[in-house]
């Protein structure tokens, strides 16, 4: 299976990718070598408003003329460059990491209240159904995933993430079972603000996908983490549910203890799963969301992955393995351990 | 002791508001109900039960008095679509048309339409045990009326119209009941398995209270009605379709 | 010109060493298969239905029974069936009734669908140890939550449509009293309400021996609207509105005046011995907008405290009608599938108008789902389900539940012998008969109903559990759990499902 570490500096002080790197190669046993990720929050300061679109080209011509075709139709492109990578020996390199700075038009998305999330997800999708050899993998603000095929200190070095400060960081540490080897398969997921990490399987995932297709996803990555991007920003952005109910609605409590709730609580959650059924996640996970108001981890229903908390003053840590916490912070003051499907919530103090 | 109604100016009202205001009169006691600027308000009366006159004053919309089991409504105005519809029991006095279907699958009380009636009229209407349905129409109707009509009566006097009915289809599949209409109808006009028969003088005296009924209702003389000048129209069997079937 | 008689269907024989007359085959037998002369039992074979009644009687297992004696010169388009009823027609000139469902030998899409299970990358989750969640809520749902939020305080807002909550997402679907005796209703009543479940009444209206139940029951109105008022309507848990049957797709029905018997004329609300005709259509509905009044009619009706459910055989466009339906006030789809059952229904329309359930249950849950709605409305899938697999399989092609009809007639006694239309039923099911009726015991015949449920039920519950599923919610349209087995690419595509091995 995989391994996943997250962490949030509440007061937004920015720390640099070293440390996650570090806690995350701790936790190599758990990877198969195929894939490794990183998202930063906070990184990019000088583009406070525009989206950074990160995309894996397969070449420079007619992918990229296409999406650059697509993005100048949809807005302006402030800035655009490659990502700086640097060789690896153990890390083939098979596409090249480009970033947009994005900023979206906003009167030609119609019939939505929030048209600039809208037009680039809408982008994200069309890209990713439609153009060859483009894959956007990264698509919120001042926020930037960097991931790719290999282990998770040379996907580090690849993209010398010491060089990227941010005061929320998701690690991921592959063992695919779907799609070895594919840059877009590794973690973490995001769409516009929301970035994913997730160790396990969710059996649901056919009814999921379903969902979200329903609501206008399209899931392309060929993988199941996707849709609880896609969940957290239909039931989060869009429906406009706080983290704690988005994770009450994926990872709900059992009917029999829903019934032996007090009525007003009783009655919001059988609301919630009845509105919500689709959205539920089934099968073994651990999951850690984050946006740039904070991040979210939860498990499923009956606990079948691990998932360890730990705390010191403004600092946050979510990790499969308390190893990787002590690792990063070694003066840890607190660690414990989740209950099933309940939420562990680290949001910014602003 | 007199008792004014309960008046309800429903301009504007939709249908489930008004018709809980009904409800809730109805248990509380009320027995007089006015509404006034009835304009398309569907289902009025729909489900209700009870001893409560309601004067609706418009054209109220389709379903008028639908499942209605023993309200009394009399309505100033036109009716839309299937008025009486599977109504139980209870009396519409419509002053003036109704559209298609009207008396739906009525199983017992009265249904008077002063004017005209649509399409379908009195289309698979039942009695059973004490309820009997009547159905009765001032002026004409059009096709198919009283198509799988299972018992009950229906009545046209085709006032103003030479003749009381002039369209195709009466009593297709009817196996129940009887259609009486004004004159001598064109046995042309009979749907399948309806036979027309001979009004008699005993007919005449079994309907005579229904016809003056009606006429009172409406404030028309009945004495030009009380003549054997009309067609009866019933089942050829109680069983149209037996012998259509062969078995496996 | 005599056409001679046609072969024995079936022949009959007993083993004369082991009976020992001791009359239970000729007590038992309705049809008159059997009599006693002069001290021996005598057999008319030409009598047999093969409902078996006389083989399950019989101590000594004396009996013995043969489909098809005699033969024909075999023709591979010239069946026996399709000779004898051009025989059969040519001397009546009539149209052929025939009991059941669709008998015609279709390839069953069920059995070329298969289950997954989990293997390392995920766990089976075991249900004796662990919460399976099978309740199921049918109804209108809505499309998001709405909510206030009061200094982070968050306030439900929502107010849910009535639903109805189901223990587990198997339903006994419509058959009338008048179809079926009071004693198999009451059976099929008294079964789910021990189970948590719900029945239909049919279109026949609800006999007062089931009132005890009647919040168990859906209460059916069709287009003859017998014995529908609002009492009836105040009744039921829900209502549900006839459109279509799978066995008969667009056509109406009618029971035989010698089936209305006095408690039968009580029920309907019609006169003894009178046809119970039930029209085509209904003739308060003649375009969708019209079907959303009589939706609306019947909540107004009763007070929008009950769902209302609209049933329809599964036809070519079963997809966007419901998708019609969907958008009309309605609770629930019933969708029909062209193998569903009846008592008596033309031949030519049982075994050849419809499509079968799996298709039309796939191709509904996809449309819906493409316009974002299929939440919003519950999918109930009915015809020819036998058992907890084909249950699982519809629940992953995107039901939330499924009526059973003619599995739960077999509970009961039932031997698909499909002579339900001559109202003889030995099994005391099919008839009218006080003496056949009376065979039934409601009470052990909703014991073995129940037990019917509660087997597939468990059956469902470690299916789900294989697959790593511990909320049905999460198998319903779940069709990365379903692989087809041998079928063309055309029908994957519609039922959104992968090869195997794919």
């Amino acid at each position: 299976m995989c391994g996943i570490i997250g962490v949030i500096d509440r007061t937004m002080s920015r720390m640099d990718g070293s440390s996650i790197k570090r806690a995350l190669s701790l936790m190599d046993e758990r990877g198969s070598g195929e894939g490794a990720g990183y998202v930063a929050y906070g990184i990019y300061p000088d583009y406070p408003d525009c989206y950074a679109i990160h995309v894996f080209f397969d070449n420079l011509l007619e992918p990229k003329s296409t999406v650059d075709r697509i993005l100048q139709t949809w807005g302006r492109i402030a800035h655009q460059e490659e990502i700086p990578t640097y060789d690896q020996p153990g890390l083939k390199k098979e596409h090249i990491p480009w970033r947009y700075f994005f900023k979206p038009y906003t009167d030609l998305m119609v019939g939505t209240t929030s048209p600039a999330d809208d037009t680039v997800k809408h982008i994200v999708m069309a890209i990713n159904s439609t153009v060859e050899g483009a894959l956007v993998f990264s698509s919120g603000i001042n926020l930037g995933v960097f991931k790719a095929a290999g282990w998770p200190e040379d996907v580090a070095n690849f993209y010398r993430i010491e060089d990227y400060k941010g005061y929320i960081w998701l690690a991921h540490n592959r063992y695919p079972t779907n799609t070895p080897g594919w840059w877009g398969g590794a973690h973490p997921f995001n769409l516009l603000d929301w970035a994913v990490v997730h160790n396990g399987e969710i059996t649901s995932y056919g009814t999921n996908r379903r969902y979200v297709e329903s609501n206008g996803y399209k899931c392309t990555m060929s993988t199941d983490t996707e849709v609880v991007a896609y969940l957290f920003d239909l039931l989060g952005r869009r429906h406009g549910l706080p983290s704690e109910i988005v994770v009450g609605a994926l990872a709900p409590p059992f009917w029999d203890e829903i019934d032996e709730m007090p009525q007003k609580q009783e009655e919001f959650m059988r609301v919630l799963r009845l509105t919500y059924g689709p959205a539920l996640m089934n099968g073994p996970f651990a999951i850690v969301v984050a946006t740039k108001d904070g991040i979210v981890g939860f498990t499923d229903r009956i606990k079948l992955r691990p998932l360890v908390v730990g705390e010191k003053g403004p600092l946050l840590y979510i990790s499969s393995e308390e190893a990787a916490i002590r690792v990063m912070d070694p003066d840890i003051e607190s660690i414990y351990m989740p209950r099933a499907g309940e939420p562990v919530v680290g949001r910014v103090m602003v | 002791m007199q008792v004014d109604p309960l008046v309800i100016d429903v301009k504007g009202m939709h249908y489930t508001p008004l018709n809980r205001m009904i409800r809730e009169a109805v248990a509380s006691g009320v027995r007089d109900i006015v509404l006034n600027n009835v304009l398309g308000q569907r289902f009025i009366g729909n489900g209700l039960r009870g001893n409560v006159k309601i004067t609706i004053n418009g054209v109220p919309g389709g379903d008028l008095g639908m499942f209605m089991s023993g309200p009394e409504c009399e309505i100033f105005g036109d009716a839309e679509h299937a008025p009486g519809n599977t109504m139980d029991n209870g009396y519409l006095f419509i002053h003036g048309s109704a559209g298609d279907a009207v008396a739906h699958s009525m199983r017992g009380g009265k249904v008077f339409v002063k004017g005209n009636i649509g399409y379908r009229g009195g289309i698979h209407m039942k009695e059973y045990d004490g309820k009997y349905p009547i159905l009765a129409v001032g002026g004409t109707t059009h096709a198919f009326l009283g198509e799988y009509m299972a018992g009950g009566l229906i009545l046209v006097l085709g006032i103003g119209q030479e003749p009381a009915v002039r369209d195709r289809g009466i009593g297709s599949g009817i196996h129940g009941g009887e259609i009486v209409i004004r004159g001598d109808i064109n046995e042309k006009l009979l749907g399948v398995g309806a036979k027309k028969v001979e009004f008699t003088e005993e007919d005449l005296e079994r309907l005579t209270p229904v016809i003056e009924e009606f006429c009172e209702r409406f404030g028309i003389d009945p004495a030009p009605f009380l003549d054997t000048n009309y067609s009866r129209i019933i089942p050829a069997s109680s069983r149209p379709f037996a012998g259509k079937y062969t078995w496996e | 010109m005599s056409l001679g008689s046609v072969p024995l269907k079936y022949r009959i024989s007993i083993d004369r060493d082991q009976c020992m007359k001791c009359m239970r085959c000729v007590d038992n037998c309705s049809y008159g298969v059997y009599r006693l002369e002069n001290d021996r039992i005598l057999i008319d074979s030409r009598k047999c239905t093969a409902c078996h009644r006389c083989i399950s009687m019989c101590p000594r297992d004396a009996i013995m029974l043969q489909e098809k004696p005699v033969d024909y010169r075999s023709h591979p388009l010239w069946t026996v069936e399709a000779r004898e009823d051009i025989i059969n027609q040519a001397r009546t000139g009539k149209i052929i009734l025939a009991g059941m469902g669709n008998a015609i030998d279709y390839p069953i899409i069920f059995d070329r669908l298969v289950l997954d299970a989990c293997q390392v990358t995920n766990p089976s989750i075991d249900p004796l140890r662990e919460p399976m969640e099978l309740r199921t809520y049918l109804g209108k749902k809505p499309a998001k939550m709405e909510f206030t939020k009061n200094n982070g305080d968050v306030e439900l807002k929502t107010k849910l449509s009535p639903n109805l909550k189901l223990d587990t997402p198997i339903m006994i679907g419509h058959m009338s009293y008048g179809a079926i005796s009071l004693n198999a209703q009451l059976s099929l009543a008294k079964a789910v309400a021990k189970t948590g479940t719900f029945m239909g009444t049919g279109e026949g209206g609800m006999h007062e021996a089931i009132y005890p139940y009647q919040d168990h029951t859906i209460v059916q109105i069709a287009s003859g609207r017998f014995g529908v008022d609002i009492n009836y309507l105040e009744r039921g848990a829900a209502i549900e509105i006839k459109i279509g049957q799978g066995a008969k797709p667009g056509i109406g029905g009618h029971l035989p005046g010698e089936k209305v018997c006095s408690d039968v004329s009580c029920t309907r609300m019609i006169p003894m011995g009178s046809d119970a005709i039930s029209p085509a259509p209904h003739h308060d509905i003649y375009s969708i907008e019209d079907l959303a009044q009589l939706v609306r009619s019947l909540k107004e009706a009763t007070n929008w405290e009950k769902p209302v459910f609209v049933k329809i055989a599964a036809v070519h466009n079963v997809a966007a009608i419901a998708a019609g339906i969907a958008r009309s006030s309605a609770d629930a789809v019933v969708i029909d599938g062209f193998r569903g059952g009846t008592g008596a229904a033309p031949k030519v329309f049982r075994d050849n108008v419809g499509i079968p359930i799996e298709a039309a249950v796939a191709a509904v849950d996809q449309k819906l789902n493409d316009q974002g709605i299929r939440n919003q409305v519950s999918v109930i899938a009915s015809g020819g389900i036998r058992n907890s697999a084909d249950l699982a399989k519809s629940i992953a092609l995107g039901a939330d539940a499924v009526y059973i009809g003619t599995a739960a007639l077999i509970a009961l006694g039932c031997r698909v012998c499909g002579n339900c239309y001559r109202g003889m039923c030995p099994w005391g099911i099919a008839t009218q008969k006080p003496e056949l009726v009376q065979r039934i015991d409601p009470e052990l015949g909703s014991q073995h109903v129940a037990n019917l449920i509660h087997a597939w039920t468990l059956e469902l519950s470690e299916l789900m559990g294989a697959a790593g599923l511990n909320s049905i919610e999460s198998l319903r349209g779940n069709r990365e759990r379903l692989r087809g087995y041998m079928l063309d690419e055309g029908l994957l595509n519609v039922l959104k499902v992968g090869s195997v091995g794919a």
